[in-house]
């Protein structure tokens, strides 16, 4: 369903539509029900995200609606990504097309997903996120450009810009913006550093004295 | 910033690196898997060329999507055969234990690592699986992550992990007759939020937590991801070592005393510093359930659903869609709320405690008419102590199935799963919608002991009616007669 490549390398803007799911603490269920956790390959999510929802709300949820496909960019409100680790959940919106996601906060594993898929998820406070979701829906289709150094979004429509600031952590932001949060080599070099970690833990030393 | 704490300790012993992010690369001392989790994780590693670098470190089982009545191979769903295959191939080519169907020691993740003595203070312990915070009861840093990080944890043994701050939990008192560690946890839930805990690790501490068992401590800790708190941990003590005593990966002979000297000098000190606390009393917290779609939507069983004007204003919208999901009025009594299925099992609320409480409240009564109770023990082991105390027995006989273990209905990747809007009483950790397998079905979360009361009841009944009632077959709380 995605039409634009998988995240690769550094990751300092984005740009494209959004598409706005209201509501404070939308679960991992809800983003993938667990039926289609019956996989052994992340390829074939992009049909079962927000399955539920989706049916529940026949042909009328964000996800369905004509003007927000092709969106790459997805806007939501508090605590998103809350309950199970279930990395099926990025991995299924990214699949279906987004890029990166701007909202309240976000629950703290599906944050860390995201980013080891090289998708930011940028915070805002609370009255920000509602504005920017209005000039969404007052303006249908209009691109967004998402910043991450600094981190801000501007919507650019009938000759109007609008602007709003947003925060992503250091870390993070230099993970995506150095390229490196895809960061298996950079553990994996670490050799030496491991053994002698692993060389002064008790338990992996028959609780001999220190 | 916290000091002193068992989690700032912990944390610096496995500090491997400071990474150029910012983030800490920490050692992994025990690496859980399961089937669902891992599949993804070990085709990446094989895409990298990578291999597994400590094998001995990483303990396999299945339980996500085994069936419950019958578990001989193959499935009868070829996904789940297909997941479990999946799994054998990669840890047989990897060299890694799994403990399989059949072996006495197969069961959901959370409950075989503890019964085997695998998880100890101390360590860091990750599992693809947020209920991994369970392990934190033995004073673990215990953690859910992804399947990147499963692959990174195969390839190096560590994470690339921001530290948490650390709130104290403290719980004054006792814990009144009828009201248990699932009770306890879904009232600081309640109180604090289902993302109060966002940034934080709990430190769970006071009288009425070194009250707690071992397998209450595992409860309470397993819901610590419900408030948001990514781990939960009670500091180790004479309850802790007197349950690793003796279990096959527990230490033995002269390491036991030295594991024993060490595992105390963990425990948070008098001089540790936390970045926050919070008091509770143990004594005001009534048997507790959730009647909503998430499980900080809780009440005490003698409560009323709120209304909106008791509810505070960000929280009205997630309270108006929860009444009309769950098809309950604001201001309605929970007690007496007729149930469809009643399930005990799940990482949660699966061990033998948990069967026995269930079963104290099941003896000698009977399920009421149409509703489907059943009983899932949380491992192998689990199922095997119960059946030699006769637990299956006083089930079956009150007419519940007793089933084989695995996770169940907790999230319904196997067979078991509610239908349309049938209503759950359940001993599980999610009221999400659609949770329990259906997209409409609904779920009340509450103890095991109150899953059986509602079992018999065939309604929300509580439990302390029937904890200090004679065993009758005929009781009923008087609230729910016409």
């Amino acid at each position: 369903m995605s039409a634009t490549p998988f995240p690769a390398g550094p990751i300092q803007r984005c740009a494209g539509r959004a598409v706005v799911v209201p509501g404070d603490d939308i679960d991992t269920d809800r983003i993938i029900p667990a039926r289609y956790l019956k996989c052994v390959s992340f390829d074939g999510l992009a049909e079962g995200v927000f399955a539920d929802d989706r049916s529940e709300r026949a042909g009328d949820h964000p996800f369905d609606r004509a003007e927000n496909q092709g969106a790459t960019i997805l806007v939501v409100n508090r605590n998103f990504g809350c309950g199970s680790s279930r990395e099926h959940a990025p991995q299924a919106l990214m699949r279906w097309g987004l890029r990166a996601v701007i909202g309240e906060s976000f629950a703290e594993i599906f944050f860390g997903n995201c980013l080891a898929l090289g998708i930011p998820c940028l915070s805002a406070d609370h009255d920000a996120v509602l504005a920017l979701q209005a000039a969404i829906a007052a303006h249908p289709g209009a691109i967004l450009q998402l910043d991450l150094e600094p981190p801000r979004v501007t919507l650019e429509a009938g000759g109007d810009v609008q602007e709003w600031s947003l925060s992503l952590p250091a870390g993070p932001r230099r993970m995506l913006v150095s390229g490196e949060w895809n960061g298996t080599a950079q553990l994996v070099a670490h050799d030496g550093e491991l053994r002698a970690t692993a060389s002064r833990l008790p338990y992996l030393n028959g609780f001999a004295a220190a | 910033m916290s000091a002193g704490t068992l989690y700032d300790k912990v944390w610096e012993l496995h500090r491997v690196a400071d990474l150029p992010s910012g983030a800490t690369q920490l050692f992994i001392g025990l690496h859980l898997i399961h089937e669902v989790t891992s599949p993804q994780a070990f085709a990446a590693l094989d895409d990298l060329g990578l291999s597994v670098r400590h094998p001995e470190r990483t303990v396999a089982t299945v339980d996500h999507i085994v069936p419950t009545t019958s578990q001989a191979r193959p499935f009868d769903n070829p996904l789940a055969e297909a997941m479990l295959a999946t799994l054998e191939g990669n840890c047989a080519r990897h060299g890694i234990t799994l403990h399989g169907l059949g072996s006495g020691r197969q069961g959901i993740v959370h409950v075989i690592a503890p019964e085997l003595g695998l998880t100890q203070p101390g360590m860091t312990v990750a599992c693809g699986d947020s209920h991994t915070s369970t392990h934190g009861a033995f004073g673990a840093i215990a953690f859910g992550i992804g399947t990147s990080q499963v692959r990174d944890v195969l390839a190096s043994q560590s994470l690339a992990m921001g530290k948490l701050k650390v709130r104290r939990i403290r719980v004054e008192g006792a814990l009144q007759p009828g009201v248990y560690a699932k009770d306890l946890v879904l009232h600081v839930i309640r109180t604090l939020g289902v993302k109060g805990g966002v940034g934080y690790a709990y430190e769970f501490a006071g009288p009425a937590i070194e009250a707690l068992s071992m397998e209450e401590r595992m409860t309470l800790c397993n819901m610590a991801i419900e408030g948001g708190a990514r781990c939960g941990y009670v500091n180790p003590d004479a309850v802790t070592f007197a349950y690793l005593k003796g279990r096959p990966h527990a230490p033995a002979g002269e390491a036991w005393e030295r594991a024993v000297a060490w595992w105390s000098s963990l425990a948070s000190g008098p001089e540790a510093t936390f970045d926050d606390e919070v008091v509770f009393e143990a004594a005001t917290i009534a048997p507790t359930i959730t009647w909503g779609i998430t499980p900080g939507q809780a009440i005490g069983v003698d409560e009323t659903v709120p209304t909106l004007e008791q509810t505070e204003s960000d929280e009205r919208p997630i309270a108006e869609e929860a009444y009309r999901y769950m098809d309950l009025r604001p201001g309605a009594p929970i007690e007496g709320l007729p149930v469809d299925v009643c399930f005990i099992g799940s990482c949660t609320n699966g061990r033998l405690s948990d069967l026995r409480a269930a079963a104290a409240i099941a003896r000698g009564r009977q399920v009421a008419a149409g509703i489907k109770a059943f009983v899932v023990p949380g491992s192998e082991q689990v199922a095997a102590a119960a059946e030699a105390e006769g637990l299956d027995a006083v089930f079956r006989a009150a007419g519940f199935e007793w089933r084989e273990p695995g996770c169940s209905m907790c999230l319904a990747m196997n067979p078991d799963r509610l239908e349309g809007r049938q209503i759950s009483a359940s001993s599980s950790n999610r009221n999400f919608k659609g949770r329990q397998g259906s997209a409409t079905g609904r779920t009340l979360l509450m103890s095991p002991a109150m899953v059986a009361a509602a079992a018999v009841s065939g309604h929300v009944a509580d439990v302390r009616r029937l904890v200090a009632a004679p065993t009758t077959p005929d009781l009923e709380p008087a609230s729910t007669r016409a």
